[in-house]
């Protein structure tokens, strides 16, 4: 063992406290050596062992009649009929993404596309959700255009190389996120429901195969890094982020897929956070088995490297495989054809242990159990969610709606992203039935002849205000998205972005976020199959606002999706949901209170469970009966921006409220539980709306080129498409340059 | 007939040039490995999509020396058809099988659009069944897409109705418009749009199948058998 001295300070600077350090003395019955003390540090790192969250992850429900795997593998699986599965997860890269941005997001993308194909599926779609500063109005707006400008080109760097869609996301800015950008990936794979593969290692004697890249001393304690506020210092971490290459992965997806094909591959694991510790010690765990490994035998980049360095070094575009004895030959094959270097580095035990060696000497033992899934589990005290703002407004200003409109959809968060979304291929593997800017992306599974829809959501600004009733509207509007299309929600991930759990008033925010979005999962039936935790979003202090983000999956059920324009003039506007209701104090979380008010205060919109789901009953069933000609979901911006958004192909609509609500409040509200739908079939919708005990008034009528709005036969707006369209499209482009 | 699609480490539309062919045209298919030293009995054969190598030097720089490239330009010598489609088309004009020179976009960015081309020609086995009067909406997916050579080769182009698609409205900067051109005996084509992901109603638009029909009627009269139905 090296004898190098294990002070307190070098503890500390591993970020483990003096109790976290007592209980490895205890577990090892001596004291750690510098190797195992980092291999600790990253594994009980916050990001690898979510000990503030886990207490109350466990609150959120994991099982349903189709979920084949739950939480606690690289992704969940959900069964979509025909032999056939879907693996989807969810991950953070927020840290290395406002560190280096293009090779953070690029590598955002590597790890979680790995996750999805270690399972032995075949990623066939990825969505993003980012978080950024204001591009305009902010002190920091230059670097905030910089962020954004290289994390969108790492994430199409990486997938379009990759060959995966990008097929949606969405992409909001707020000055919380100014030093804590936020980058989500999502991605989603399939594979017939036997070619399923697990990260458990077994088989006594197996050997212990190490496939991809060379490790070098990039990335290493990426993991410990996450897991930590940003300082001054954070700036000399920049080696801490690694570099990916998505040819490299390209080759490591195929060579997996055809090495599990060969039925030679007892279980396999993607390296990724915590590198060759994270794989080793959890492979072994889930096996309840032991891994000798020897670290002469892993191909290196650099040389002289440390058995420390080696071991937590997050070198991108690896893997970890167990082979069957006798048939390694077969996998070294595949890895030969697809010029990837394949090396056995050690074999399967059965002492349970994480035995490390190098040169022949052992320079670490530690029980795999007690490292995996014994980590210190926290339940950090918790108070009132921290918040800085009014419950109730300012007096509302006489209202402009007729201006109101063009600046919000020329705002950052409702404008255009085509910008970023022209950047990604959303079209490779030619099954792109719906991508972005629908409500919902739709991709066809080719094998079975069905297609799955997917939607990712999450609004930082009701979370704030309530992050119990923003993560409840956050699954809500995910999956109003997808019954708008005509899909059935089945499914979900969830990536929680929060600040410093250790301040009391952030850990309230996570633990109520976790608590609705449990409940409205359980109420909608969306298990959540897994996930990730991203904590310590916070630089200088300043933490972001309360940030969960859920990705729901869906199975569709009509070949004929519902687009979101008016098709055609002389169709009947119905709004399914009616005009709802709103008072000022849930008026202060719209983007008509931030874009044209500059404010924030009161509460959410507020959400009925029961009628949401009456209402996505009901479009479902109406677009899959083929009554609607178009269907779009109110979400941010409400009732005209919505009106704005089904208007862009050309066909608009005079629309007549017979509403007393004061005429912002009601086109700008932003009510869940309603979609606006143009149709040749009222009656028919109708009896539909009826049987759910749902309203859906008829608003008006579709017509050429003009929005107009009359409420109680009163003009409040007219508007022509053409320059909504042109302040829609212009503006982020604009805000970028 | 019967397609080959090669298969460099790196190409990633090689799955949809094989769907297009087998389950959309219903003709014979199969992937061949770039290490492949022979192509076998094969009518025509696809350069898919992707980045070959990473396209980490210039596109299609280093794919141009893989094995399988010999037997390509053997077959393009003896009049086989061959078709590049955009990392396709970028390898084989690094082969030399077609001129000029694909560099970055025009606005140094990926861009993944549908785009609108018009048939320069008909007069060739890839654009014999598409009408000069209408233009087809394909999509592109490419940062390195602008097509570049020097203006004897454009004139030489024009003047022997080599241009097989132009775009309307160039999104990319490309001389001319070019979007597609044919070798001098017009069984070579390289094209950067993407007509394999626009053969369904599904994908948004069918007019992708011109060329795949084009193909299909171009050999039919030699003996390959009947044009089957598309069912698209």
């Amino acid at each position: 063992m090296s004898a190098a001295a294990i002070t307190p300070d070098l503890i500390a600077q591993h970020q483990l406290t003096p109790d976290e350090y007592q209980k490895i003395v205890s577990i090892l019955g001596r004291e750690p050596s510098y190797t195992e003390l980092g291999i600790f540090s990253v594994m009980w790192s916050e990001h690898c062992s979510y000990k503030s969250s886990r207490l109350h992850l466990k609150k959120l429900p994991t099982r349903g009649e189709l979920v084949v795997q739950g939480p606690g593998e690289n992704a969940g699986i959900i069964d979509i009929g025909g032999g056939y599965v879907i693996a989807f997860k969810i991950e953070s890269h927020n840290h290395p993404s406002f560190i280096e941005p293009f090779q953070g997001a690029a590598t955002g993308v590597g790890g979680i596309l790995r996750d999805i194909f270690t399972m032995g599926a075949r990623p066939i779609a990825v969505m993003d959700s980012l978080r950024f500063g204001r591009l305009d109005d902010s002190p920091n707006a230059a670097r905030n255009r910089r962020i954004l400008g290289g994390v969108v080109s790492g994430i199409a760097h990486y997938g379009n190389c990759f060959g995966v869609p990008t097929v949606g996301g969405e992409c909001i800015f707020e000055s919380c996120y100014d030093g804590n950008p936020l980058v989500n990936v999502f991605a989603l794979g399939v594979c017939r429901k036997e070619d399923i593969f697990y990260a458990k290692a077994a088989g006594v004697g197996n050997p212990v195969i190490y496939v991809g890249a060379r490790t070098g001393r990039d990335g290493i304690h990426g993991a410990s890094m996450a897991s930590a506020e940003f300082t001054e210092e954070s700036k000399q971490k920049r080696p801490n982020v690694q570099v990916g290459d998505p040819f490299m992965e390209k080759l490591l997806l195929e060579a997996c897929i055809e090495a599990m094909h060969t039925g030679a591959v007892v279980g396999i694991q993607d390296m990724g956070a915590a590198g060759l510790t994270c794989s080793t010690c959890e492979m072994g765990s889930r096996g309840e088995v032991g891994i000798e490994i020897e670290l002469d035998r892993v191909p290196q980049r650099e040389t002289g490297m440390t058995p420390y360095e080696i071991m937590l070094s997050e070198s991108q575009e690896r893997m970890l495989l167990v082979a069957d004895k006798g048939r390694e030959e077969e996998v070294f094959g595949v890895f030969r054809k697809w010029g990837l270097e394949a090396v056995e580095i050690g074999t399967v035990t059965n002492d349970g242990k994480l035995r490390v060696r190098q040169h022949g000497l052992i320079v670490a033992e530690i029980p795999n159990r007690e490292l995996a899934d014994e980590a210190p589990l926290y339940d950090r005290p918790h108070t009132k969610p921290l918040r800085h703002v009014p419950m109730n407004g300012p007096r509302l200003p006489v209202a402009d709606v007729q201006s109101a409109l063009p600046a919000l959809l020329a705002s950052g968060d409702l404008c255009s992203k085509r910008y970023i979304w022209e950047q990604y291929d959303y079209l490779v593997r030619s099954s792109t039935v719906a991508g972005p800017g629908a409500d919902a992306a739709i991709i066809r599974i080719k094998e079975t002849g069905t297609s799955v829809a997917m939607s990712l959501d999450g609004n930082g600004r009701y979370c704030y205000l309530s992050p119990r009733e923003g993560a409840m509207l956050a699954v809500a509007e995910s999956c109003r998205n997808l019954s708008t299309v005509g899909a059935q929600p089945v499914a979900a991930t969830n990536c929680l972005n929060f600040g410093n759990p250790e301040r009391p008033e952030i850990m309230a925010q996570l633990v109520e976020a976790i608590e609705g979005m449990s409940e409205a999962c359980r109420f909608f039936d969306t298990p959540i199959t897994g996930g990730n935790v991203s904590l310590y979003n916070e630089t200088l202090g300043e933490g972001i606002y309360p940030t969960p983000v859920i990705g729901i999956v869906g199975l569709m059920k009509t070949t004929q999706p519902t687009g979101i324009a008016f098709r055609n003039p002389g169709r009947t506007v119905m709004l399914l949901g009616g005009v709802g209701h709103c008072d000022e104090q849930r008026f202060g979380s719209t983007q008509y209170a931030k874009v044209i008010l500059n404010q924030l205060w009161g509460l959410p919109p507020a959400l009925d469970l029961d009628r949401e789901k009456r209402v996505q009953n009901a479009i479902r069933e109406i677009v899959i009966a083929g009554l609607a000609e178009s269907a779009h979901d109110l979400s941010d911006g409400g009732l005209a921006v919505a009106l704005a958004e089904c208007s862009f192909a050309g066909v608009g609509a005079r629309i007549e409220l017979d509403s007393d609500l004061r005429s912002d409040l009601l086109l700008f509200h932003e009510g869940p539980s309603r979609v606006l739908l143009s149709t040749e079939h009222p009656e028919q919708i109708t009896a539909i709306a009826a049987k759910h005990g749902i309203e859906a008034p008829v608003v008006g009528v579709t017509i050429e080129k003009e929005i107009e709005v009359r409420q109680k036969t009163r003009q409040v707006a007219l508007w022509e498409i053409e320059a909504l369209k042109t302040a829609y499209e212009q503006a982020l482009e604009a805000h970028v340059r | 007939m019967k397609f080959g699609v090669i298969v460099f480490p790196g190409s990633n539309r090689d799955h949809d040039a094989f769907y297009a062919a087998a389950n959309i045209l219903g003709q014979k298919a199969e992937f061949i490995w770039h290490d492949a030293a022979t192509l076998g009995d094969l009518d025509a054969v696809i350069l898919p999509g992707g980045f070959a190598y990473g396209d980490y030097l210039r596109c299609g720089a280093i794919a141009k020396f893989s094995p399988i490239m010999k037997a390509v330009k053997k077959f393009a010598a003896e009049g086989g058809l061959v078709l590049g489609i955009c990392n396709g088309f970028q390898i084989l004009v690094e082969a030399g099988l077609l001129p000029g020179a694909l560099i970055r976009n025009r606005g140094l960015k990926f861009i993944c659009r549908e785009v609108e081309l018009r048939p320069g020609t008909t007069d060739s086995p890839f654009t014999c069944a598409s009408r000069k009067d209408r233009t087809y909406r394909v999509p592109i997916a490419h940062g390195e897409g602008c097509y570049f050579a020097d203006e004897r080769t454009l004139d030489e182009l024009e003047a022997e109705d080599r241009v097989a698609f132009r775009y309307v409205g160039n999104p990319n900067g490309s001389l001319r418009d070019i979007a597609g051109i044919l070798s001098p005996e017009r069984n070579v084509m390289g094209m950067m749009p993407h007509p394999e992901d626009a053969i369904e109603p599904l994908m948004g638009s069918s007019d992708g199948l011109v060329v795949f029909q084009s193909l299909l009627s171009a050999t039919a009269p030699f003996g390959h058998g009947s044009v089957k139905q598309v069912h698209a």
